[in-house]
């Protein structure tokens, strides 16, 4: 071997394993974390779409008031204003995920977490709330209250 | 001593030289000075960390972590176990004196800079346990699945959501999916019981470690004649105790004449109530939150409130880096100045979200 060469070669052989070695040890941690973060993430679950959701009888909702309908798995607020004209909204306010609610003494769509304010539109109108609600279409056939998505 | 424990003395301090601890404690002093009411408070927050591992192991027994169960198992708890109101409310009430203590006794450390060199680590380890402790709060709120809680879970993880690009997936880790369910229950219940627990012990572990090994932080002004330092073992430890022994009875009269409500039962699908809040803890945000525009500039109010809370805390974990003064041997203006700003920012806004 030659003497002078000896610790260059000796450097790359070292350099070599170095990388090897190195890059095995990544390799084993991604394959170790991988696996890990990807169970942290919750699977998404099949969930029937729902296009339409029938409330009741136009008779059994009072006028000048708001209810809470199940609509799949998120809650959709009808409301029925004193003229007696139907609107729905999502129920979930655009702030941070609170449900809201109409309040008869304001005339609003009110959100009890932060004191965002809707008007009967859904425009946001007052407090923390950054986007209107989404609107859901109403229905009224025969004596029946539908609510469904709008498309 | 009577021969038979000498004989079990004498036993394990051949094995595990018992003698050295013995010598370090005899000669481990406190300080004395018109500050040192401040040191009691580590130990009342230690104190009441320990009765909610006995009381949380207690509630184990009997508490179900499901949608389905967890309202019903605790009402179980509070009217058929025997005792069983009393542990809840001893756990709910211990856990608020728990973060009020962790919160002086951080507080006074701050004003008396206490975390200079060479505690930052002691800093450090109690600043993440202090964070650790409100991550307790906020999952044992939602544990008894009701109405006040589900809203503030809604809400508290929809927060972190609205942080730009990481938001998202940590929501949904917190959630377990897109919305507050009984998979989120599950997960804040595992949390609560194995996650937050073990990586605290481990802190706490080097806390104790290292307050006992650097001993008490003195006061930074030594203008005054030094007083004699009280010995650690027995008279600190015996006063240690004795106040313990004062806020076990606090807590007990707390928990018999201000029982803790369980409120109703969780509903998905209905509206947030009126006058909903969080833990008194987390009120000052709460109400901040409250204030915030829609939108400021280009960001949504939240967002900017969310990055402004984060980047104030990051400045307080990170005070004994920044303090240039107090290595000194001064009290640097902007250090208390700031933290008088804090100290009356949260009494104000938690005062104004308790009543408005």
């Amino acid at each position: 071997m030659n003497p002078v060469a000896a610790p260059e070669l000796q450097q790359q052989k070292r350099d070599f394993l170095k990388y090897v070695l190195g890059g095995g040890l990544l390799a084993w941690c991604a394959a170790v974390l991988y696996p890990v973060f990807s169970y942290l993430k919750p699977p998404k679950q099949a969930e029937v779409e729902v296009m339409s959701v029938k409330v009741g009888k136009v008779e059994t909702i009072a006028k000048d008031s708001g209810t809470i309908v199940r609509f799949g798995t998120k809650p959709v607020i009808l409301i029925r204003s004193a003229e007696g004209a139907f609107h729905a909204f999502a129920a979930t306010c655009t702030h941070l995920d609170c449900t809201v609610q109409y309040r008869k003494d304001m005339g609003v769509i009110w959100c009890a977490c932060h004191n965002g304010k809707y008007d009967l539109g859904g425009r946001n109108i007052a407090g923390p709330p950054p986007r209107p609600l989404d609107e859901f279409r109403v229905v009224v056939q025969g004596d029946e209250v539908f609510v469904s998505r709008k498309t | 001593m009577n021969a038979r424990w000498q004989r079990l003395y004498a036993w394990l301090d051949e094995r595990v030289h018992l003698g050295d601890l013995v010598q370090f404690l005899g000669k481990k002093y406190v300080p004395v000075h018109r500050h040192s009411v401040w040191y009691y408070f580590g130990g009342v927050t230690l104190f009441l960390f320990i009765i909610q591992v006995g009381t949380g192991i207690l509630l184990l027994l009997y508490y179900k972590g499901s949608e389905q169960l967890a309202f019903e198992s605790i009402q179980f708890i509070m009217s058929r176990v025997a005792f069983g109101w009393l542990i809840r409310s001893i756990h709910s009430w211990a856990a608020n004196l728990f973060i009020l203590a962790a919160v002086i006794h951080m507080f006074s450390v701050y004003f008396e800079r206490a975390y200079r060199n060479p505690r930052e680590v002691t800093w450090l380890t109690g600043m993440f346990m202090l964070f650790l402790g409100l991550g307790f709060g906020f999952s044992g709120y939602l544990l008894p699945w009701n109405e006040l809680a589900f809203f503030a879970t809604k809400v508290g993880t929809d927060i972190a959501g609205v942080l730009p690009l990481v938001g998202e997936p940590i929501m949904e880790f917190l959630r377990g999916g897109e919305d507050v369910t009984g998979a989120t229950l599950t997960r804040f219940f595992g949390f609560h019981v194995a996650v937050l627990p073990g990586i605290f012990t481990f802190l706490l572990i080097i806390h104790l470690v290292l307050v006992q090994r650097q001993g008490m932080s003195e006061p930074l002004v030594a203008g005054e004649e030094k007083q004699r330092p009280m010995p650690f073992f027995p008279n600190f430890i015996l006063r240690d105790l004795l106040l313990w022994l004062v806020v076990l009875n606090v807590l007990a009269i707390l928990a018999v004449f201000f029982p803790w409500e369980l409120g109703i039962k969780a509903d998905p699908f209905a509206s947030a109530p009126a006058g909903i809040r969080p833990e008194w803890y987390f009120l000052f945000m709460f109400q901040t939150l409250k204030y915030f525009p829609a939108h400021v500039f280009f960001l949504d109010g939240e967002v900017l409130g969310v990055l402004l809370f984060g980047a104030a805390g990051l400045l307080w974990l990170l005070v004994p880096f920044w303090d240039r003064k107090s290595p000194q041997g001064v009290h640097g203006r902007l250090v208390t100045n700031a933290g008088i700003v804090v100290v009356a920012y949260i009494i104000v806004l938690t005062i104004l979200g308790w009543f408005l």
